[in-house]
C-alpha cells in the first residue's frame, strides 16, 4: 500500500488485517499453470473419469479454502442456512472473486427437486482449453465443479456438482453448466426448516 | 478484397504443424521444409551479419511473408502480390498460436496442430482484415 505515515507495526502476525490482497492475476500466468496442472494430472491416470476426479479433489480444495475467506471477508462470519442463500452465495460472491464476474445465471432443475444448475457461456478455466475429439465428454471445468463442490460441502451442504457442455443451436462453441445435485439430507433439513 | 492463398506455419525443425490453403497435404510438406532450407540459407548468404532471414518473397503472381518467432517457429503467408498489413496478420496469427496453441495442455509441442479454438480464431482474425482466404 503506497501512504505517506509509517506503516503500523504489528507485534504479532495474526493482529494484522486481512488485506483484500491485488484484485487481478495474470490470465495467461493461471492458464499456463491450469495448462500444467492437466498435463501433470494426465500423466499419473489411466483414464478420463481418473483425470476429472483428480481435478475436481484439486479443486475441492480450493473451494473449502474460499469458503473460510471469504466468509470471513465478505460476510462478516455469518453462515448461510438456507438452500438459496448458499446458492446465490456461489453463483454471485464466490464468483466474482475467482473469476471477476458473477455467473451468467442460476437455474432450478425441472426434472428432479434436488438439482440445480449455474451456467455460463464460457468458463474461464477453459478460455484457451480445445478439447480433442477422441477425449469424449471430459470437460476441464472438473475442476470449477471441485471448487463449487468444495464451498456447498464445507458450508454444511453435501452435493455432487459435476460439469458438462451442452449445445446450443445457432452457436459453434456448446454452453458449460455446472449441475448440482443435493444429498438427500439437505433436501430434508430444507423442507424442515420451511 | 485482398486475397490470402495460403498459410503455414513450421516448427524449429521444419515439419508443417499448421496449413491452410487448398494445395494437397504431401505437396504442402514439401514446400514448407523446402522453405525452411531456403530461410536458412538466406542467413548464410547474406552479406550482412546478423542477418534473420528472408522476410519478403516478391513474384510475378504472389508475394510470400514470413516471419520468425524468437524460438524458431516460422509463420509465413503466400498471398496476392501487394498486399498490405500482412506483417501485421502474421503478428496476430502468432498472438493466436500463443493463446489457443501453446496455453491448451492436449498440444504437444512441436506436433500438428489440432486445436479448434485456433481454427476458430483465425478464421474470424482473417475476416475481420477483410482478407479472403482463398485456395489457389
Amino acid at each position: 500500500m503506497i501512504g505517506t505515515g509509517k506503516i503500523k507495526q504489528y507485534a504479532n502476525v495474526l493482529d494484522k488485517p486481512l488485506g483484500k490482497g491485488k484484485q487481478e492475476v495474470s490470465l495467461s500466468a493461471f492458464a499456463f499453470l491450469f495448462s500444467e496442472l492437466v498435463q501433470y494430472n494426465q500423466t499419473q491416470v489411466d483414464n478420463i473419469s481418473e483425470l476429472e476426479t483428480r481435478l475436481e479433489d484439486a479443486g475441492y480444495a480450493v473451494g473449502a479454502r474460499v469458503l473460510e475467506l471469504l466468509c470471513h471477508r465478505d460476510k462478516g462470519n455469518r453462515r448461510e442456512t438456507r438452500l438459496l442463500g448458499i446458492l446465490s452465495f456461489v453463483h454471485s460472491t464466490v464468483w466474482k472473486v475467482l473469476f471477476g464476474k458473477v455467473a451468467d445465471s442460476l437455474e432450478k432443475g425441472t426434472e428432479h427437486e434436488d438439482e440445480y444448475m449455474i451456467s455460463e457461456k464460457e468458463l474461464l478455466v477453459n478460455r484457451f482449453i480445445s478439447i480433442p475429439k477422441d477425449m469424449g465428454t471430459f470437460h476441464c471445468g472438473a475442476f470449477v465443479a471441485g471448487i463449487v463442490k468444495g464451498v456447498l460441502e464445507n458450508a454444511g451442504f453435501p452435493a455432487v456438482v459435476t460439469a458438462h457442455f451442452v449445445p446450443v443451436e445457432g452457436q459453434q462453441r456448446p454452453r458449460t453448466t455446472i449441475l448440482i445435485k443435493f444429498a438427500e439430507e439437505v433436501l430434508r433439513r430444507e423442507a424442515r426448516l420451511g | 478484397m485482398a486475397a490470402i492463398y495460403s498459410l503455414y506455419i513450421i516448427n524449429k525443425s521444419g515439419g508443417l504443424i499448421f496449413y491452410k490453403g487448398r494445395m494437397d497435404t504431401n505437396d504442402s510438406l514439401r514446400v514448407a521444409s523446402l522453405w525452411h532450407s531456403m530461410h536458412a540459407i538466406s542467413q548464410q548468404l547474406s552479406p550482412t551479419t546478423g542477418c534473420s532471414g528472408i522476410e519478403l518473397l516478391e513474384a510475378d503472381t504472389f508475394d510470400l511473408h514470413c516471419f520468425q518467432s524468437l524460438t524458431g517457429t516460422k509463420f509465413f503467408v503466400v498471398c496476392e502480390p501487394g498486399t498490405q498489413h500482412m506483417e501485421a496478420l502474421l503478428k496476430v496469427v502468432y498472438e493466436l498460436y500463443t493463446d489457443y496453441v501453446l496455453k491448451n495442455p492436449f498440444y504437444e509441442m512441436e506436433m500438428p496442430i489440432r486445436c479448434e479454438l485456433f481454427d476458430i480464431n483465425l478464421t474470424q482474425a482473417v475476416q475481420k482484415d477483410r482478407v479472403a482466404l482463398l485456395g489457389r
